[in-house]
């Protein structure tokens, strides 16, 4: 256990730990957007704005994550494309992630009572203004617990990253055993510090359902 | 029609990520095997002994099962490779354990190969699932604390592997500010940090020489049989440096302090390598990216 201290391990450890915050919180940004535009999209009456939210959910939904990787990473270079590895990773994770949250949201808004969506047409609001201003805020409350869980499940999505050139967790796992340290004892500090990520934004979302849960 | 956009949609992401997976293209073994007529090196073949007497409880066990079980990788071409659509074996060390095998009296039919990632070598070995390990496994002492080696067969080192037409890298010390790929995590990270590289990771090799033949990297680096192997694969249109900066003897794994096998392997190295065998099939696998052969190392025998 305590390899972690040890030939300046702790510096590689810690990278690895900020670089798995930064890559996740930059996919959660990236998927939030996305989510919420894919699931405007899904709801809005014109026909190719919807087809193109139900194609982008089937095909990102039902890929795997890892295939996406390669997609990303190996598919876009040749079409002239090229960005950091970080980028090409957030372009993956915030992508995948953002078919979920599409989702999530879309089974929220169907909990809002059509009459209300009704009701603020009927009093000149445009459809823009009844998603924002009337419906997405109720529906967002409401699906605040299926949504902690897509954001408990990206940081542990983003180990994938680690095959594909960016030093998080995962890589710096890699080269610990390489180092010929007991995979017990690397497998115990990697847990933990994916535990304290899920365990803060698990807290996170507790907070925001004690502070805007709808009574009803 | 939207049923119909999306699965056009869902196509041409699949046509993506195909070309993404088209490393495999041109696998080994099946141009090489047969030489009939092409100029290519042929394989060599070997005498299977008979009535071997070595005394080995290892050796008794796998002549009462009628079959020799050897470790090997299957992801490395020209060194440890496995077709998964035939499952043949071929490379380097698949024919450096073939004629271990012919000289301790068992037939290529009689091997049964197991594919072993390096973390699982040393644990298979004592536990006796496998005979012995033959696949870029490199002598050292700590590893000797939990099993022995014969050899080494080979000496490897670590190398650069660049485009054929690559002029500006001939060295380790040309590397300032180029783009490296190597695998996630390996000790090949730390010995080329110090010739300040931007250095590219992935989890496989093929990976990384996907992205040297589409220029994103300048240059791979490994162990130069790993190198020289996906040389071959790719001949003409990569090579090997050839300016090797360490230096790792490749041995045959096998159950620590089972003298007699040990002595047995090396007997068996020993003779292919005098009688040009080992020249041969370094040939028809390795040589085949360009790289003239070494003289084969001298064995350690302890």
């Amino acid at each position: 256990m305590g390899f972690l201290f040890e030939d300046g391990n702790f510096a590689l450890f810690r990278d690895g730990f900020l670089q798995t915050i930064e890559l996740s919180a930059l996919s959660a940004l990236l998927a939030l957007l996305l989510g919420t535009l894919l699931a405007a999209f899904r709801v809005s009456p014109v026909p190719v704005l919807r087809a193109f939210g139900t194609g982008w959910v089937t095909i990102f939904r039902n890929t795997p994550l890892t295939v996406l990787f390669f997609a990303v990473t190996f598919g876009l270079p040749p079409l002239g494309v090229h960005f950091s590895h970080l980028v090409f990773a957030v372009l993956a994770l915030g992508s995948y992630t953002a078919a979920f949250v599409c989702e999530v949201l879309r089974s929220g808004i169907n909990t809002v009572p059509i009459g209300q969506a009704e009701a603020a047409r009927s009093l000149g609001l445009t459809f823009g203004q009844t998603l924002t201003q009337v419906v997405l805020p109720q529906a967002a409350r409401t699906v605040l617990a299926p949504m902690s869980s897509v954001f408990i499940a990206l940081p542990r999505n983003s180990a994938i990253a680690g095959a594909f050139s960016v030093s998080e967790l995962y890589s710096a796992q890699q080269t610990f055993s390489e180092r010929g340290y007991s995979i017990f004892a690397i497998f115990f500090w990697v847990a933990c510090a994916y535990l304290v990520i899920s365990a803060t934004v698990a807290l996170l979302f507790r907070f925001l359902e004690s502070r805007l849960a709808v009574a009803r | 029609m939207r049923t119909r956009r999306t699965f056009a949609v869902a196509l041409c992401a699949i046509a993506l990520t195909a070309t993404a997976a088209c490393g495999k293209d041109g696998t080994p073994g099946a141009s090489n095997t047969s030489a009939g007529g092409s100029a290519a090196p042929a394989l060599p073949t070997y005498t299977v002994k008979t009535d071997v007497k070595v005394d080995s409880a290892v050796l008794a066990e796998a002549k009462k099962r009628g079959q020799l079980l050897i470790g090997a990788k299957s992801d490395q071409p020209f060194l440890g490779w496995e077709d998964l659509a035939s499952g043949d074996r071929s490379g380097f060390d698949i024919e450096i354990a073939k004629m271990v095998a012919a000289d301790l009296g068992f037939t290529p039919q009689q091997i049964k190969w197991q594919t072993l990632v390096s973390s699982q070598r040393e644990p298979a070995i004592s536990k006796g699932q496998i005979d012995f390990y033959v696949g870029t496994y490199s002598i050292n002492d700590e590893r000797k604390k939990s099993v022995s080696f014969a050899g080494p067969y080979y000496v490897a080192g670590q190398d650069l592997l660049v485009k054929a037409d690559n002029t500006t890298i001939t060295g380790p010390d040309s590397l300032n500010g180029k783009n490296v790929c190597t695998a996630t995590g390996s000790t090949s990270i730390k010995n080329i940090e110090k010739y300040s590289p931007k250095i590219t990771q992935f989890d496989t090799y093929s990976a990384c020489v996907e992205k040297l033949m589409s220029g994103e990297v300048d240059a791979v680096t490994t162990d130069d049989a790993i190198l020289k192997g996906y040389a071959s694969k790719y001949a003409p249109k990569l090579k090997v440096v050839g300016q090797p900066f360490t230096k790792e003897n490749y041995g045959v794994g096998l159950n620590k302090d089972d003298k007699a096998l040990r002595d047995a392997i090396s007997d068996a190295i020993k003779a292919h390598q005098d009688n040009g065998d080992w020249k041969k099939a370094y040939d028809a696998t390795l040589g085949l990216s360009g790289a003239v052969a070494p003289q084969p190392p001298a064995l350690d025998r302890y």
